[in-house]
C-alpha cells in the first residue's frame, strides 16, 4: 500500500506542476495539430485512407517523444533526482509515476488529437482507437524509461529519439496494423504482449539507471 | 583488471585462419551449385553463418550486462560492450551479404519482405544508438549500469521485433517471396556447419582481440595515472 502511496504522490506533483506551468500540453496539442496540417499537404489528392491512418502513428509517436522530452526537465533543472533516488521509496516507483503523468498528457493530447484527425482525414474505427491506446502504454513506459536515461547523458534532447525509436518501431507495427487490417486481435494482441514485456523491464531495471 | 583464458589468442587466431580458409575452399570448390539459383547461392553459406554469430553476439554482450548488475564483475562492463561492438560489426555484414543475395537473387538491393534483412536493420539502429549512449556518459559506474540496462533491452527487442516484422507482412506485403528452404544434406550440410564454425571461430578471436587490446589501453592509463 506504500508503493502505491508514494506513485500517487509523485504523479500528483508532476501533474501539479503541469497545471501550474502549463508547458508541455499545450505544446503537445499545438504540434500535433501542426502535424496533421503538414500531413494534409505532404499526402497528394487521391491518397488512400491506409495511408492517413499510417501517419496517424507518426504523429502520435512524435507527439509523445515531444513530451517525453519534457518529462524529466524539472527533475534536472531543479536536481530533484537526487532527493528522489534519496527518498525511502522503492525507485520503481519514480518510474512508474513520471510514466502514468506523461501517459495522462498524452492521453489528454490524443483526446483533442483524434477527433480532429477524423475531421481532418476520415473516421476512425474502433480497433484504432484500441490500438492507440495500448500502444500509449508502451510509449510512455518505454519512453519514460528511456527518457530517464537520455537526461543523465551529456546529449540529452538530441539522445532520446535515438534511444526511442528503434523501440518504438513495434509498436506502429502493432498500431498500424490494429488500424488498416480487417482482423484487428493479433495486432491488438501483440500490442499488449509488448506492453507487458516491456512494463515488466522498466519495473525491473529503473533502479540501474537512477544509481550508481 | 582482465581474465585469464585457457586458449590463448595466437592459438586462436590460427585455428580461425585454418577454419576460414577450410569453410571457404567447401564454399567454392566441394558444395554443390544450387539447381534453382546457380553460384550466388554459395553466399547463403557465410550470411547465415554471420546472422547467427551477430545474434550470438548480442546474447553474450546482455549476459555479461546481467552478470554486471547481477554479480558487480568488474570486467563484465567491458566484455558487454566488446560483445555488442562485434556483434554490430557481423550485423553490418548481414545487411551487406543479405543485400547482395537479394540483387542477384531477386534484382533489388533491398527487399521490405525479407524479415531477417529488415530486423538487422532495426537492431543496427538501436545498437547504434547504445554507442551514442555510452560515449554521451563519462565512464564510471553509471556508465556501464547505463549500457547494461540497454543491452538487456535489445535482447527482449530481438524477439518482439521479429514478431512485429512478421505481423507486418500481412498488411505491407500481401505476396510474401517464397523459396524452398535450403535442403540441407551431404555436402551442403558438412559445408554450412565448417562455415558456421570458421564465423564463430573468428568472432571468438576478435572479440578477444578487442578485450585484450581495450585491457591494455586501460592498464597504461592506470600506469600513466600512477607515473604522474
Amino acid at each position: 500500500m506504500n508503493y502505491l502511496a508514494d506513485v500517487r504522490a509523485l504523479t500528483r506533483k508532476d501533474l501539479l506542476l503541469e497545471l501550474r506551468a502549463r508547458d508541455t500540453l499545450p505544446a503537445m496539442l499545438i504540434f500535433v495539430v501542426a502535424t496533421f496540417v503538414v500531413f494534409h499537404f505532404a499526402l497528394p489528392a487521391g491518397s488512400s485512407r491506409l495511408a492517413a491512418s499510417g501517419l496517424l502513428w507518426v504523429a502520435i509517436v512524435f507527439t509523445a517523444l515531444l513530451g517525453l522530452g519534457r518529462a524529466f526537465v524539472p527533475e534536472r533543472e531543479q536536481h530533484v533526482l537526487d532527493g528522489l533516488v534519496l527518498a525511502p521509496c522503492d525507485r520503481s516507483a519514480i518510474w512508474l509515476a513520471k510514466s502514468l503523468a506523461t501517459l495522462a498528457f498524452l492521453v489528454v493530447a490524443e483526446a483533442v488529437a483524434l477527433p480532429v484527425f477524423a475531421l481532418f482525414f476520415h473516421g476512425l474505427r474502433g480497433s484504432t482507437v484500441a490500438g492507440v491506446a495500448l500502444a500509449d502504454l508502451g510509449i510512455c513506459t518505454v519512453g519514460t524509461f528511456v527518457g530517464a536515461m537520455a537526461v543523465v547523458t551529456r546529449a540529452r534532447d538530441l539522445l532520446l529519439p535515438l534511444l526511442f525509436l528503434p523501440l518504438a518501431i513495434p509498436i506502429v507495427i502493432g498500431g498500424v496494423g490494429a488500424s488498416v487490417v480487417s482482423d484487428p486481435g493479433r495486432y491488438l494482441g501483440f500490442l499488449g504482449l509488448y506492453d507487458a514485456v516491456f512494463a515488466l523491464l522498466c519495473w525491473a531495471a529503473f533502479e540501474y539507471v537512477v544509481t550508481e | 583488471m582482465g581474465r585469464t583464458y585457457r586458449i590463448s589468442l595466437p592459438g586462436l587466431a590460427a585455428s580461425s585462419l585454418v577454419l576460414v580458409t577450410l569453410a571457404l575452399a567447401l564454399i567454392f570448390f566441394v558444395a554443390p551449385t544450387d539447381a534453382d539459383q546457380g553460384f550466388s547461392q554459395r553466399i547463403f553459406y557465410f550470411h547465415v553463418s554471420i546472422a547467427f554469430t551477430a545474434y550470438l553476439c548480442f546474447g553474450l554482450g546482455a549476459w555479461k550486462a546481467l552478470v554486471h548488475l547481477w554479480k558487480r564483475d568488474p570486467n563484465a562492463d567491458l566484455e558487454s560492450y566488446v560483445a555488442i561492438h562485434q556483434g554490430v560489426i557481423f550485423g553490418s555484414l548481414v545487411l551487406l551479404t543479405g543485400s547482395i543475395w537479394a540483387k542477384i537473387s531477386w534484382g533489388h538491393w533491398w527487399l521490405w519482405s525479407e524479415n531477417q534483412l529488415v530486423l538487422f536493420l532495426v537492431l543496427f539502429l538501436f545498437y547504434a544508438a547504445y554507442f551514442m549512449l555510452r560515449f554521451s556518459v563519462d565512464p564510471g559506474p553509471q556508465r556501464a549500469n547505463l549500457s547494461a540496462v540497454y543491452a538487456l533491452f535489445g535482447v527482449i527487442l530481438i524477439p518482439i521485433s521479429f514478431l512485429a516484422i512478421r505481423l507486418a507482412q500481412h498488411f505491407i506485403h500481401p505476396i510474401v517471396f517464397t523459396r524452398d528452404g535450403p535442403q540441407f544434406g551431404g555436402w551442403i550440410l558438412a559445408t554450412y556447419i565448417v562455415s558456421q564454425l570458421a564465423i564463430l571461430v573468428l568472432a571468438y578471436t576478435l572479440y578477444r582481440l578487442e578485450l585484450s587490446g581495450k585491457w591494455l589501453d586501460l592498464r597504461l592509463r592506470e600506469l600513466r595515472a600512477t607515473a604522474a
